[in-house]
């Protein structure tokens, strides 16, 4: 039987084992590992794996029933085409900081995207005190339009009162 | 005899990790002589064949002495701050001060389709050998630095896979100040 391609995503409530024992019940099942992604969002487990599996979508599921019901977790899998060795080299990292408040990720990328910017990679947190939270947001990505527009981009961005750091990355292939 | 005869040279070719010799630790040239100007050339060759390659070592095509080439000088887009010494051979490198940290991100043509950031010295000292068997003292920093730190890695057996730090580690521009 030919094997496809599946993306797993499992979220939760956190504790200590989850990779483990979801791994341990996909490897037993049959299934091969692709790239994955696992980052606890507040109390939140999240996960999202690339599998490569022989069966179908219910077969899947059925490999990991037992660990979803006694680990309490959601489960969503989806076929894709899968695409290893094909990864998009950033050039361009970009950081934003300010007083959290609503709209910073959505007019800061709308921006962005809009001066050329491909984000490859985006992850954010929320620091400070419950009273004075900041939001800390970091992106790696691909200019397309080069760095100049970018910049213009982050000017506006600044006007909103959020502080930003742009770094070109010079990727070294030694 | 040396390791590097005219015959083995032409057939050079560069080694892909999970090839566990990427992890053996290179011998020190002992010999100075015509099959090691030879096999510099030829290794000269197969760095400026690869797509953005400014540095190789010699293990990295199956040779395991300790003999690196760096040369950013050629890079489109040399990044600004970042002065170099040129083409450099580095036979028997011994980096003997470090200063300063900074995040960068760095590939290797033995490790395909995977980049990853790395923390170096912003700036090294360092002596080296040249073909003639003369020593000679260098000052690298930035760019330039950071591919000799890679490079010379390669002479002891370590990949930048070996110093990879998290994504989330630098959400902001590391830089600290050489005490």
């Amino acid at each position: 039987m030919s094997k496809h391609w599946y993306m797993i995503t499992l979220v939760g409530k956190d504790r200590p084992g989850i990779v483990a024992h979801v791994t341990h019940a996909l490897y037993d099942g049959g299934c091969h590992l692709g790239e994955t992604s696992m980052i606890r969002l507040g109390t939140s487990f999240t996960m999202m794996m690339m599998v490569q599996y022989a069966g179908t979508t219910k077969a899947l599921q059925k490999v990991l029933q037992s660990e979803v019901e006694s680990l309490d977790l959601h489960l969503h899998i989806d076929h894709i085409e899968g695409g290893l060795h094909h990864h998009h080299q950033p050039d361009v990292r970009i950081s934003i900081y300010g007083a959290d408040r609503p709209g910073i990720v959505a007019h800061a990328t709308g921006a962005l995207t809009e001066a050329g910017l491909d984000i490859l990679d985006l992850t954010s947190d929320v620091g400070g005190t419950e009273d004075a939270p900041i939001y800390i947001m970091h992106i790696e990505g691909c200019a397309n339009e080069g760095v100049p527009a970018l910049r213009s981009a982050l000017d506006i961005i600044k006007k909103e009162g959020v502080e930003t750091q742009l770094t070109p990355i010079d990727t070294l292939v030694g | 005899m040396t390791p590097w005869s005219a015959e083995v040279a032409v057939s050079l070719e560069i080694i892909q990790y999970p090839d566990e010799r990427l992890k053996q630790v290179s011998a020190p040239v002992e010999i100075f002589d015509t099959e090691l100007q030879h096999f510099v050339a030829e290794l000269e060759k197969i760095m400026r064949a690869g797509p953005g390659g400014v540095g190789i070592a010699a293990p990295q095509v199956g040779y395991f002495q300790r003999i690196v080439i760096v040369d950013v000088s050629g890079m489109r887009k040399l990044p600004v701050d970042s002065s170099n010494n040129g083409c450099m051979l580095l036979i028997n490198p011994e980096i003997t001060e470090w200063n300063g940290m900074v995040m960068g991100r760095e590939g290797c043509m033995s490790v395909p389709d995977f980049t990853g950031n790395v923390i170096r010295a912003e700036k090294v000292s360092f002596t080296a050998f040249d073909e003639q068997g003369k020593q000679h003292k260098f000052n690298s920093e930035g760019y330039e630095a950071r591919a000799v730190q890679h490079e010379v890695d390669h002479l002891d057996g370590m990949l930048f896979l070996d110093r990879l730090v998290s994504r989330r580690t630098d959400l902001f521009k590391r830089k600290v100040s050489s005490r």
